[in-house]
């Protein structure tokens, strides 16, 4: 299982997820509309690292994080 | 150094103690920026989540690059409420010489501004409302979302 934790204004609880690949976690999350539009411009880390592939693959208790759009200062 | 405070910033106290610490370093430029909260368009101030593990190795990268040029980094930000009129981001650079430190604290504050995983909410009737037109995606923003 790897803990999937929602950053800033998502407003979400974290959640143990079970899958192998950042492909898989956004199969996993495509009939959640109302997180699909936080998606649509959330960056997403695993392990503390932004990642750009869905290909990436997730192994067991990683850490993904997803980032809405920041604005420090 | 990185500092993280609760509510804003007590900005004589940080700008004091760095120079006090870092004055013996021959150093003859220390640059500064303070982050002040506007009150406009109705707010009573800013209020800011942080996640630390990702803006700690940010700011350590930051470090690197600033000591390839003999420069340090000293930088606080706020978490959770700040008032209008007070501040939530103090950064600075200190570096042998003025232009050296004026050039990289420009750089720095930029990349910050684009980088760092920090999210400011307006604070309007003690409500915190997510500044979303204001903020800008990270790299990689929305891999897991349409089609």
């Amino acid at each position: 299982m790897a803990r999937v934790e929602f950053l800033g204004p998502i407003g979400r609880d974290s959640e143990e997820i079970s899958v192998n690949t950042l492909a898989q976690l956004k199969e996993h999350f495509k009939d959640d509309e109302k997180l699909s539009r936080w998606l649509e411009i959330c960056s997403v880390a695993i392990n503390d690292r932004l990642v750009s592939s869905l290909d990436t693959p997730i192994k067991e208790g990683d850490k993904i994080s997803l980032l809405p759009p920041v604005c420090g200062g | 150094m990185l500092e993280l405070h609760h509510g804003p910033l007590h900005v004589e106290e940080i700008l004091n103690r760095w120079y006090n610490q870092y004055r013996d370093q021959n150093c003859g430029a220390f640059v500064t920026f303070v982050g002040i909260v506007r009150d406009e368009d109705g707010i009573e101030g800013l209020s800011f989540d942080v996640y630390e593990p990702i803006l700690k190795s940010w700011f350590d990268a930051w470090q690197e690059r600033a000591k390839q040029r003999d420069a340090h980094l000293v930088m606080a930000h706020s978490m959770g409420d700040v008032p209008n009129h007070t501040s939530s981001y103090i950064s600075g650079v200190i570096s042998p010489k003025r232009r050296a430190g004026l050039e990289l604290l420009d750089v720095f504050v930029e990349d910050f501004k684009a980088k760092a995983p920090i999210w400011k909410y307006d604070l309007i009737n003690g409500k915190r409302v997510y500044a979303k037109e204001r903020s800008t995606a990270l790299p990689g923003a929305g891999i897991l979302g349409g089609n």
